[in-house]
């Protein structure tokens, strides 16, 4: 799993590359938050384009994330899912609290 | 305390003719999650399935590894799984069997958001994907002595018939 972020404009990009299961969840929990504590955005876009894997246990990670920003009024969107992961979110509702934007930029 | 299970019993284990079986023990690690469902993906490959039949596999297995690594203090999870074909389907079957404590109320277990977690940022949707991505699910378990989770995932027409 590698995490990469960039701001443009007034939004916060961040990118997980790789796959989210519980074997990654930890360090996927702790790089999301970094990313997100460190930039000042209006709003945080999570593009999964290159999230190969993921199960249930990435939407705990999405969730925990959603909380966080919650009480600073940032809103999260979900970009660019695989069949699979947009299967999962509609499942669980997830995107109720986090729709879906598509829409990307390049990382560094 | 006696054993409980839940779930379709919907296997017509008798009509079936297993073409291909394989089994795989591994430590109950979240570092072998990925081993497992890509090895069970590539064995069921054999069936020639489409890429999203392959995904639904893949995300299950990964549900069921998980439960056994998160809840069920196993040391070992054993993984079996069977290709099989009758008339007019073919298809895989898959146990994920741990050795731990067993699951206290298997009703709850399987209710869509219900962790016995809740402090630890889990969806509580293992079971409630498990259910979604493959055709019949069914978990036996007896307190103190492990948990068995059977799947089956079709795959269509039996080209060989």
């Amino acid at each position: 799993m590698q995490v990469r972020s960039r701001v443009h404009k007034n939004t916060l990009f961040i990118s997980l590359d790789g796959e989210l299961d519980e074997y990654t969840a930890e360090y996927t929990r702790v790089n999301l938050d970094k990313a997100m504590t460190v930039a000042q955005s209006a709003q945080i876009i999570i593009d999964l384009a290159n999230l190969r894997f993921m199960d249930s246990t990435g939407i705990g990670v999405l969730i925990g994330r959603y909380k966080k920003m919650k009480d600073k009024n940032i809103p999260i969107y979900i970009a660019n899912p695989s069949t699979q992961a947009e299967r999962i979110f509609k499942m669980t509702g997830l995107y109720s609290i986090m729709p879906r934007r598509d829409g990307g930029v390049t990382y560094a | 305390m006696p054993n409980q299970s839940k779930g379709a019993k919907t296997m017509k284990e008798t009509k079936r003719e297993i073409m291909n079986s394989m089994r795989l023990e591994l430590d109950a690690v979240s570092s072998n999650e990925s081993f497992a469902r890509t090895a069970v993906a590539a064995f069921a490959g054999q069936l020639d399935p489409t890429v999203d039949q392959i995904n639904d596999l893949k995300t299950a297995i990964s549900e069921a590894v998980t439960n056994c690594v998160v809840h069920s203090s196993t040391k070992s999870v054993l993984i079996e799984a069977k290709l099989w074909r009758e008339s007019k389907k073919q298809g895989i079957s898959v146990t994920v069997t741990d050795f731990g404590i067993g699951i206290a109320n298997i009703d709850k277990a399987l209710e869509p958001f219900y962790t016995t977690k809740p402090d630890q940022e889990r969806s509580g949707m293992g079971f409630t994907v498990m259910q979604s991505f493959m055709d019949s699910l069914a978990v036996c378990n007896g307190v103190d002595c492990g948990t068995v989770v059977e799947m089956t995932k079709v795959f269509g027409t039996n080209r060989g018939a």
